[in-house]
């Protein structure tokens, strides 16, 4: 699936970053040193910050899985994190609405704060957390319930709708917003299940923004979808940035060059670079970053 | 004697009938080695051991279904029809005693003259046979196995062969299970329709008043007999029905809580102890009910005053029910356990990210999404306690009161069938057969169950792919 994503022609020209001169070595990756206390190049911190974390450690029993991170989020921004296979991206994003709390052995240090309210605070409710900060997975997983059932699940374990027109309302609206809503607005009664791969992953963009959070997380919800699918979602993500907040997980660097503002490098747990998306495709700051998105790995 | 001979030395045959068909596989290979066999050479081994055990083994169990009948037929030859005459005309009363003489449980003094004649002749039959067949089984095991031997050349599909063998044992086990099955219900099928011609099936499925005792003898004084089964079907709904009201409910949630909320040291606390409980023989549930909890019911409801307007027995369903529901509640958990856990951890992940609870997560999804195993898994429990005998036997009674009241005794299906069946009783009579018309309606009813479970699982098992 990646491979068909990779082999389409770039859109951006930006993307295509000229191979570089074989005159110019890289030390292999993992060898590559990068200190214990390294400081991120580029602009982590931003002015109106939404999400702003620092030095943020996660590990999962005794093994650290990312290290020492400050970024911030900006209101209103698409921030794309990429690196290679393992280097904690998931891991990193998991932090943002506490989804790591559902694994016993992970711990999490450090702060992170959303609109200035820390998240990891013991008086911190994760259920209103989790409203506010919805997550898109990398694959569909609509639940095993009608179309209607799956948007609405959200609105009503939050009570955001007390009349049946309300619910509908809200059902439809997040259908359109997620772009599912003529596609699906004669079998709203059909299962979700039902629904084709890109359908699926709709209903869940839908079913996330029906409880109106103000960031969206996504760990790579293309990844499972034809090149079609994949168009359609990110053309979703670029007219939901208007409204919300996102961070993307994605291994395609088309996609990220595409759709995100910013670009996130992470690699081995570390944040290597982070800047503008154009600047990160073309002129990045450090070498990793380089050797990444002109693959020599990943 | 003579036949014990027969195993060893046709195991014996086959394991040289093996070594000479794979040696004789090699030979035919010559220069060209096993490259140019079609099989390897154990194979080639195998198929004659196997031709060399399988026509013999035949002609065992052919031989030995109609032996009997044969040297029978031979020695009654021999009893003088004057013999027969002086047992009443019953010529199976004096073949028993021409068998208990050739088993040497009679002795000889104490009968005719004709009839040790023919015992004697019995056992010099019984004699010839065995031999005979020693002779016959090991010869088929030599023709079968040089047969072989002589076919074996390299282009002789022996793998091919071999495989198809193992095919059809595999095969006959399988059938083993459905013909058993076939075979209990054509037996109770056929003694319930001789039941049914004694008494009607009409009174038997709605005939309120079960009293199978009958006269023995056609001179004694006393009644008929009544087969309503309706109280015994409603004992063993109400029974049942108490059983799951208490097993459903605390299996279910001791699968979820084990699935869901607990940490692994308590999940491994937890499910060792209800393995413990699964395995507890039910005779042990049925004193522990009859003596421990059955008198702290009554107890109970004689303090609450509830014996003001209800029978209050020492043998209650309530007792019963209680204790058979502690049996099935591990039988409950482990079947919905697996459901369960069958769960994708990406649907609970996707509630979770919405900002669910936990238990928002379990009661919106984890439950809707595994109800139908959980169904099924009821469904299976039920059939369980509809069958279950031991302990209403020795909690509930036996008297076959038509009541709902859970403090009074009653008695279920199975426990009648037991009752009909222990002690001497003639096998015609109508109480007898009366047991295999339950037996009947028991198979109808947990079959129907049980097809109706699995019925739900598959349908909506493809839920999550
Ligand atoms: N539940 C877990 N328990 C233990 N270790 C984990 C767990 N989840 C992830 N890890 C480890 O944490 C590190 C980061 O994993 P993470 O899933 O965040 O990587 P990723 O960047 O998302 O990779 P990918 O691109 O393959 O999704 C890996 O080394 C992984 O082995
Ligand atoms: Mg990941």
């Amino acid at each position: 699936m990646q491979q068909t994503l990779e082999q389409k022609p770039p859109v951006s020209p930006k993307v295509s970053a000229p191979p570089m001169a074989p005159t110019f070595s890289i030390p292999e990756p993992a060898q590559m040193p990068v200190s214990a206390d390294y400081k991120t190049v580029g602009v982590p911190l931003v002015e109106n910050a939404k999400f702003a974390m620092r030095d943020v450690n996660v590990f999962y029993g005794e093994k650290q899985a990312v290290f020492n991170v400050n970024l911030d989020i900006g209101e209103n921004e698409v921030i794309a994190m990429i690196g290679p296979s393992g280097c904690g991206k998931s891991t990193f994003l998991r932090c943002l609405n506490r989804m790591n709390d559902t694994i016993d052995i992970c711990r999490v240090t450090g702060s992170i704060q959303l609109d200035g309210e820390e998240i990891y605070a013991s008086k911190m409710d994760v259920v209103p957390l989790r409203a506010r900060v919805g997550m898109v997975f990398q694959k569909p997983n609509p639940f095993p319930k009608s179309i209607y059932e799956n948007v609405a699940y959200g609105p009503k374990i939050h009570g955001l709708a007390s009349r049946r027109v309300d619910l509908d309302e809200i059902v439809e609206t997040s259908l359109r917003r997620a772009g599912l809503w003529e596609e699906v607005k004669d079998r709203l009664d059909a299962p979700g299940t039902g629904l084709s791969g890109g359908q699926q992953q709709r209903l869940c963009i839908a079913r996330t923004i029906a409880v109106s959070p103000e960031v969206i997380l996504m760990d790579e919800p293309c990844s499972a979808l034809d090149p079609i699918a994949t168009a359609k979602i990110e053309e979703l993500i670029a007219e939901l940035s208007q409204n919300y907040t996102i961070a993307i997980v994605t291994h395609s660097m088309q996609q990220a060059a595409r759709v995100s503002h910013r670009t996130a490098y992470f690699h081995l747990g570390k944040l290597i670079e982070v800047n503008d998306t154009q600047k990160v495709f073309t002129t990045p700051d450090h070498a990793l970053t380089e050797a990444y998105i002109t693959g020599r790995f990943g | 004697m003579e036949s014990s001979v027969l195993l060893p030395v046709l195991a014996l045959l086959c394991a040289l009938a093996f070594v000479a068909g794979r040696s004789r596989s090699l030979a035919v290979a010559g220069v060209g080695g096993m490259r140019i066999l079609n099989s390897l050479p154990f194979y080639y081994g195998s198929l004659t051991a196997f031709w060399c055990a399988l026509p013999s083994l035949a002609v065992v169990l052919i031989w030995s279904i109609f032996d009997g009948v044969i040297i029978e037929n031979m020695v009654h030859a021999l009893v003088p029809p004057a013999a027969v005459e002086a047992a009443g005309g019953n010529i199976g009363l004096v073949m028993n005693q021409v068998r208990n003489l050739a088993a040497g449980h009679l002795s000889a003094d104490s009968v005719e003259p004709a009839i040790a004649a023919a015992a004697d002749r019995l056992v010099a039959l019984e004699r010839i046979n065995r031999w005979a067949l020693t002779g016959v089984a090991l010869s088929f095991a030599l023709i079968g196995a040089i047969l072989a031997w002589l076919k074996i050349n390299p282009q002789l599909r022996a793998r091919a062969k071999v495989e198809d063998i193992f095919r059809w044992t595999l095969l006959a086990c399988a059938s083993l299970a459905i013909l058993t099955t076939i075979g209990i219900v054509m037996s109770v099928l056929f003694e319930s329709m001789r039941f049914f011609s004694k008494v009607p099936v009409t009174e038997f499925l709605f005939g309120l008043e079960w009293s199978p005792q009958t006269a023995i003898r056609a001179d004694q004084q006393g009644s008929s007999g009544s087969f309503g089964a309706v109280p015994l079907f409603a004992g063993t709904l109400l029974i049942a029905g108490i059983a799951l009201l208490v097993a459903v409910p605390t299996g279910l949630m001791v699968a979820i809580y084990l699935t869901e909320y607990a940490s692994p040291r308590m999940r491994n606390l937890i499910k060792p102890v209800l393995e413990i409980l699964a395995g507890i023989p039910t005779v042990v549930y049925g004193f522990f009910a009859a003596l421990t909890v059955a008198p702290v019911i009554r107890d109970m409801g004689v303090n609450l005053g509830l014996d003001e307007w209800l029978t209050i027995s020492s043998e209650s369903a309530l007792a019963a029910g209680l204790v058979m529901g502690v049996m099935i509640i591990p039988f409950v958990s482990s079947l919905s356990d697996d459901v369960i856990t069958a769960v994708p951890r990406s649907l609970k992940d996707g509630a979770l990210g919405l900002g669910s609870t936990r238990s928002e997560v379990v009661k919106l999804v984890v439950i809707p999404a595994a109800l139908p195993g959980i169904v099924g898994s009821v469904l299976l429990a039920a059939s369980r306690a509809i069958g279950e005998t031991m302990i209403v036997v020795m909690a509930a009674g036996l008297a076959a009161n038509l009541t709902a009241n859970p403090f009074d005794s009653v008695t279920t299906v199975t426990v009648q069938i037991v009752t009909l069946l222990v002690g001497d009783q003639e096998f015609e009579s109508a109480k007898t057969l009366a047991a295999f018309a339950l037996g009947l309606v028991l198979f109808v009813v947990t079959l129907g169950l049980n097809y109706f479970a699995l019925y739900i699982v598959r349908k909506y098992r493809e839920q999550y792919e």
